[in-house]
């Protein structure tokens, strides 16, 4: 680098025309020590570029090394496992009804759909069959859930290219539904929502009540969300041919739900292997056509249409069943709930039981897959008859699609690598288990 | 014709004969295993053959069985055929000495995180994988936690055992 004293440095604009050119050529000689390039290649010269870990625009914890030339990345190499929580061994350590909460902290958008699904892994194992009313409580819970997890993901697409009034407007409706799960299971984000066997108490008014102001409220709502992005020119723009993948790429890659959908492959785990009683209610399963950002966001637009129909058949359906039925009639795998527990001395005994591993867990291995916000949430279980997991592996739908990145955004401008992570719907805690 | 377990058994068996083993369908998932050497073959031809076409790899993870000498590793592959919509599950057992086993990253992109998680947390070596290295640890760590031989708790702790667990105390852990 150019070096001068003090008294040089006073004297600057005075420098003879000698000791500039030679301060610029130390200068040249220098930068070419630091990066060592040869001569020719100025033009093709590419910068290393972090995005992450800790990045707005990454919305988690995660890493990709771009590496840009000018605006345009031509290679991205994601680093994940910045919040690794050893989910899986710690599970092998805990009873069944202590790894709900493990399930929260995977995709806590969405935790209860996790919540169920592990649930209904287990209720799989033990042969459980849960009653229909369960089951459309069971669906409406996982519905809200997907509402406000699509929700965040859509209102995030529109943050990072530029919107952000949609994100503010859309966000007291996840609230109201936090109210609604708050008034179930008394939490908000990760929610340990239900136990094996059905809920730890029946839906009471309140939670009615907000879900009526729900469902008559959130039409509106997401139809001015749409209104306000849909035939945006700008929105458009920004995202139509973005981060674009074929349907076959898609499949190698083990994109399932929007993500797949938008590709035009119509798999959805709720028609194709219904679980919960989905085969009761009537939907629709949106798909996209070209695998872009903008089908992402429309496919998630639509799902939300559809989870809102399918919450107000539940509710109807559920109206239809005996009001006072929450939990199947498993004493020897549903927890009991507490007052009883202090009350009754079957309850305490069964309590005492499950807590003390002293019911029986048959053993077997058994694979159950959900509709996850994301993509196909799997759990596979072995069980050895013991009180604990043998081994409990997670498929984790955003750990396996998001692979597929560097492919995604390779030639695209570095704006558009950050709208297709966010149309992506990828979640750090899910990634990372 | 819809594709049921029993044709996929008769298809694989006419293929593969005496290599397959432990065919059995728990909780109606068909479940089977072949030697390590044929994972490969076995997984191009539930992919290309017409009937099959398992062409999704939905997982792809391991499972340590300290007890089962010289196959302590099984590597398990969930398949799925969207067409036909049926999975199967596939397994390849390993010598924890050994642990080397073909990568399926050319036959699916999907397999490639999923393979370094297994590594990462089993130390399986994946033969041909294109970046085999650990994905959610950090680089230095020198065991593979997920095996058994690795309890979650502190081994000098005298006040927990694993009884209330429904096993044995150290019973893979000797110290």
């Amino acid at each position: 680098m150019m070096t001068c004293s003090a008294g040089e440095r006073t004297n600057g604009f005075n420098l003879n025309h000698e000791k500039r050119r030679q301060a610029m050529e130390d200068q040249v000689v220098s930068t070419q020590q630091h990066m060592p390039l040869s001569q020719d290649s100025l033009e093709k010269e590419t910068t290393t570029l972090n995005l992450g870990p800790t990045h707005p625009a990454t919305h988690g914890v995660f890493q990709n090394v771009l590496e840009m030339d000018g605006e345009r990345v031509v290679s991205a190499e994601p680093t994940v496992g910045y919040i690794h929580r050893a989910f899986e061994k710690i599970a092998e350590r805990r009873p069944f009804y202590q790894v709900t909460p493990l399930t929260d902290r995977l995709n806590y958008c969405s935790s209860p759909i996790n919540n169920m699904g592990w649930h209904l892994t287990v209720e799989k194992l033990l042969g459980i069959e849960t009653p229909k009313r369960v089951d459309y409580m069971r669906i409406i819970i996982m519905e809200l859930a997907r509402i406000s997890d699509h929700l965040i993901c859509n209102s995030v697409v529109g943050v990072d290219s530029g919107a952000y009034s949609g994100f503010l407007y859309v966000m007291q409706y996840r609230e109201l539904i936090y109210e609604i799960y708050e008034e179930i299971c008394g939490s908000r984000l990760t929610t340990n929502i239900g136990r094996v066997g059905g809920f730890e108490r029946n839906f009471n008014d309140t939670v009615y009540q907000k879900l009526d102001r729900f469902l008559r409220e959130y039409p509106d709502v997401l139809k001015e969300f749409e209104n306000l992005f849909n035939r945006n020119r700008i929105f458009i723009d920004r995202t139509v041919g973005v981060g674009r993948i074929t349907p076959e790429r898609a499949l190698n890659y083990g994109f399932t739900r929007p993500n797949l959908r938008a590709t035009g492959v119509d798999y959805d785990v709720r028609v194709a292997t219904p679980y919960s009683s989905y085969q009761d209610l009537e939907f629709s399963v949106p798909v996209g056509s070209t695998g872009d950002s903008y089908d992402r966001f429309l496919v998630r637009n639509e799902e939300m249409w559809q989870s809102l129909s399918m919450i107000r058949q539940a509710l109807a359906l559920m109206k239809k069943e005996p009001s006072d039925i929450y939990h199947a009639q498993v004493p020897k795998y549903y927890l009991p709930e507490k007052a009883d527990v202090y009350t009754k001395m079957e309850a305490l005994i069964w309590h005492f039981k499950i807590v003390m591993g002293e019911t029986d867990i048959p053993p077997g291995e058994v694979y159950h897959s959900v509709e996850g916000a994301n993509g196909e949430l799997g759990f596979y279980l072995i069980s050895d008859g013991g009180r604990a997991a043998y081994r409990l592996h997670f498929r984790r739908p955003c750990f396996i699609y998001y692979q597929a990145y560097p492919e995604l955004i390779k030639n695209a401008l570095l704006s558009d690598a950050v709208v297709c992570m966010s149309s992506l719907n990828l979640i750090a805690g899910e990634m990372d288990a | 014709m819809a594709l049921t377990n029993e044709n996929i058994t008769q298809r694989l068996t006419e293929k593969f004969g005496e290599d397959l083993s432990e065919v059995e369908e728990p909780y109606g998932l068909l479940t089977f295993s072949a030697p390590k050497l044929l994972n490969l073959k076995v997984l191009q031809f539930l992919y290309d053959d017409p009937e099959l076409r398992f062409q999704f790899l939905t997982d792809l993870t391991a499972v340590h069985y300290p007890d089962r000498k010289g196959a302590e590793l099984a590597v398990v592959y969930l398949l799925h055929n969207m067409r036909d919509n049926i999975r199967i599950r596939f397994k390849v057992y390993t010598d924890i000495r050994e642990p080397d086993v073909f990568s399926a990253t050319a036959l699916f992109a999907s397999a490639n995180w999923m393979e370094r998680e297994t590594f990462d947390f089993f130390g399986v070596r994946f033969v041909g994988h294109p970046n085999l290295k650990r994905i959610l640890n950090v680089d230095e760590m020198d065991y593979f936690p997920l095996r058994k031989e690795y309890p979650l708790e502190d081994q000098t702790r005298v006040d927990k055992d694993d009884d209330m667990f429904g096993r044995g105390t150290d019973k893979w852990f000797q110290p």
